[in-house]
């Protein structure tokens, strides 16, 4: 009786995973924002408004380039988007955000205000890798949740495992190291070997703030300042952590695997 | 003047001026210590203070049948002095830190090693503790692990299949938190202390902003301890039903472990909903909070956290129902309540050894002084008795959410925090999911911290891991680990 219920319950709540990307991405809460959005051309000058309120400094005015925003150093906290007075700063609602470039991150000058959106690998990597992507994950430094909203990827709304993407147990096996943490001076030995360990060909990808930036600890002599500082990176995906969205699409966009659409998320305030 | 006799009484989310704490010389200090944890308190802090070229050693204990703290210190100290852990074993792991940190050396400690340091690109671990035979042999796990968790290293000694000692060995994730607060707070030091383990965020942003709001003498609107409380919550049901699953998982109980891990993602999203951080990031701030929930929301919140109660109830059934289940829960990873109570062990561990300790109810602070849950407690010690205790937990934080999300108060959400006090020392303890979050704070002249202890509840448990595994089979170290679920970032800071 007791293995028949069970069955039954399960039954009952029938396929849970998500229609995305065939169908609409799920929303991001509300309060999120998304992205940001930096116009800095609606700077005025001499205005430094947002630059004492970010907890990391992602925000840097210099004479030549104007004010930019890293969103490779982002929290997301939206405390710039209350304190810009000239709607310079503003949350897009969209959860797409990984890119291929750490300069794809930096937001501000004319026609850099978004972040320039990862394209897929190139024809050798995208065929090996494109239907079939495993790997290995190591923490240096992770908080512990960013690990978490990778796992979630792998419960049944999410289910990776549909795209061909795996986390698999060893270097060996695996054909990318997905890094979160700001890569501790006391992880560093560990990672370096990690990827050692691995096959050519193999990516890198940097997922959440610390790992792209070191962010918030940036400045501490016990970390590296990010994966970037001591391996090469193929796909950053900001964060604090990332929303599994922003991860999955990351993923999907590296591997080619999405159709574009436009977004659709609304504008919203900072909430 | 006679130095005072006593140590210096507290309770949570308090401060004293620094001078008013007693001093004595160190042995004293230690012997003194020694003979309050013989009357029953227990061990919450130990730590440094550097002072000149020596340093002064703290120590924080709490009566948690009398809801009183106590604190004292000892006077500038240089060397060494005779172990506290000689006598007290719960003494251990933070001697070993004040060695690490300042260099005074617990004398007749048995086992004094680093905890943290690096040693270039790796921590320095030291020598293992090997057991010799011909029979024997040595297994080392990590720091790099199997699935997408967070690094440490396990040494374990064997024969055949039965761990005869496991000695565990962190430090891979420390980031410098500690030292990074010393002059603060500055701009990025909230969010240092918001990921200090960041799957309790809340958690430590509470017990962080206490502290602060209790080194300024700042008053916290009701609402937003209100709030930090229905968050705080949260956190747990995410949390335990998380582990929850990933204990089902580890015993091939699919049905809990699937449905499992989508509640605890719809706990995640019932946090977004009121900040819009999974696990929110950027809600609670010294003076209160940053988002209010307003009463639309508010009833949705209500509504979905049903939702999620109902479903994660119908999967901890199936999971309890389940003969193959209970057989490798029972009498698997058993940790004696004698040996958590030396240890000083804390939160559902400690509980699941018939131990009521919970900070919410042994030392009450914000809107726990007004509104509790039971302490879900479970004798045994063992993998079943700390999944219980966690199921238990999911019904009582989901009950205690009910009622307050059923009577919220009206009011502001924040107020402004003033300067610190200079001179000053503040403790704040919050019950986080793990159990007990310790942060101590103290100020110098300028105001800002000379000094800042942050205890992650997994300080005091690792150790218990360790004991859990004695005689086991190394087969069954995955549940073990996952029915103690301890924080790597939070203990190595």
């Amino acid at each position: 009786m007791y293995a028949l219920n069970t069955i039954i319950h399960r039954l009952r709540r029938g396929c849970e995973t998500m229609d995305y990307p065939k169908g609409e991405a799920p929303p991001l809460p509300d309060r999120h924002g998304g992205a940001l959005r930096l116009d800095a051309a609606k700077c005025p000058d001499g205005c430094r408004e947002c630059l004492p309120v970010c907890p990391t400094e992602a925000i840097a005015q210099t004479g030549e380039r104007g004010t930019t925003l890293d969103l490779g150093r982002c929290l997301f906290c939206a405390e710039c988007v209350k304190a810009c007075p000239h709607g310079a700063i503003v949350q897009t609602g969209d959860h797409r955000m990984a890119v291929r470039r750490r300069e794809d991150l930096l937001l501000g000058s004319p026609g850099n205000e978004e972040v320039r959106l990862a394209e897929a690998l190139d024809g050798k990597l995208r065929k090996l890798f494109g239907r079939s992507l495993r790997l290995r994950q190591v923490s240096a430094g992770g908080d512990g949740a960013d690990e978490a909203d990778l796992n979630v990827l792998g419960t049944i709304g999410w289910d990776i495992g549909r795209f061909g993407i795996q986390f698999v147990a060893s270097p060996r096996h695996a054909d990318g190291l997905v890094v979160t943490g700001p890569v501790t001076r006391n992880m560093e030995l560990a990672l370096r070997k990690t990827w050692e360990a691995m096959p050519e060909p193999k990516i890198v990808i940097a997922v959440g703030a610390a790992a792209i930036s070191g962010a918030p600890f940036i400045g501490s002599p016990e970390v590296k300042g990010g994966v970037g500082s001591i391996l090469p990176v193929d796909l950053f995906i900001p964060g604090w952590p990332p929303h599994p969205l922003t991860i999955l699409d990351g993923l999907l966009r590296l591997l080619s695997r999405l159709e574009e659409k436009a977004p659709t998320g609304p504008t919203h305030g900072p909430g | 003047m006679n130095p005072p006799l006593e140590f210096a009484l507290m309770s949570n989310g308090t401060s004293m001026a620094w001078a008013d704490v007693p001093e004595w010389p160190i042995p004293e200090l230690v012997l003194r210590t020694g003979a309050q944890l013989e009357r029953g308190a227990r061990l919450c802090a130990w730590f440094g203070v550097p002072e000149g070229g020596a340093v002064r050693v703290v120590a924080l204990i709490a009566f948690d049948a009398d809801n009183t703290l106590a604190v004292a210190r000892s006077e500038p100290a240089r060397g060494g002095y005779p172990s506290l852990t000689a006598t007290h074993p719960q003494a251990h792991m933070f001697e070993r830190e004040v060695w690490e940190q300042h260099g005074l050396e617990p004398r007749g400690h048995p086992w004094l090693k680093p905890v943290r340091r690096s040693a270039g690109m790796a921590p320095e671990n030291g020598d293992f503790f090997r057991v010799d035979g011909r029979e024997v042999h040595e297994v080392a796990v990590g720091p790099v692990h199997a699935g997408i968790i967070e690094p440490g290293h396990f040494r374990f000694q064997c024969a055949g299949e039965e761990v005869l000692h496991l000695e565990i060995a962190l430090g891979y994730q420390h980031r410098g938190i500690e030292d990074a607060m010393v002059g603060g707070p500055r701009r990025a030091t909230m969010s240092q202390v918001e990921v200090i383990s960041g799957d309790a965020t809340i958690g430590h942003a509470t017990a962080y902003s206490s502290a602060l709001e209790a080194l300024a003498g700042a008053d916290v609107p009701l609402r937003a301890q209100w709030l930090r409380a229905i968050a705080l919550e949260l956190e747990r049901l995410a949390n335990h039903t998380g582990d929850l699953g990933a204990l089902a998982n580890d015993v091939a109980f699919l049905p809990t472990a699937s449905a499992c891990g989508k509640v605890r993602g719809d706990f995640l999203n019932l946090t977004a909903l009121i900040c819009g951080n999974r696990f929110g990031r950027g809600l609670v701030r010294p003076g209160g909070c940053r988002h209010d929930l307003q009463p639309d929301r508010l009833s949705r919140l209500g509504e979905r956290l049903g939702q999620a109660l109902s479903e994660v109830e119908a999967a901890a059934g199936w999971l309890w129902d389940a003969s193959s289940v209970r057989a490798r829960f029972e009498d698997t990873g058993t940790i004696f309540a004698k040996q958590a109570l030396d240890l000083g062990m804390v939160g559902p561990a400690a509980r699941a050894c018939g131990i009521v300790r919970d900070v919410r109810f042994d030392h009450p602070s914000g809107w726990y002084r007004l509104a509790q849950a039971p302490v879900a407690v479970w004798p045994g010690g063992d993998v079943f008795a700390r999944t219980r205790v966690r199921s238990l937990e999911l019904q009582r934080s989901g009950q205690f959410l009910r009622e307050q999300l059923g009577a919220p108060v009206e009011g502001e959400i924040r107020q402004d925090v003033g300067p610190l006090r200079p001179d000053t020392l503040a403790v704040s303890m919050v019950e986080g999911w793990r159990g007990e979050i310790c942060h101590v704070a103290l100020t110098g002249a300028d105001g800002g911290f000379r000094r800042y202890k942050i205890v992650d509840p997994s300080f005091h448990n690792w150790i218990g891991l360790a004991l859990a595994l004695r005689g086991e089979a190394i087969s069954d170290f995955p549940i073990c680990n996952k029915s103690m679920s301890l924080s790597y970032c939070g203990f190595d800071l």
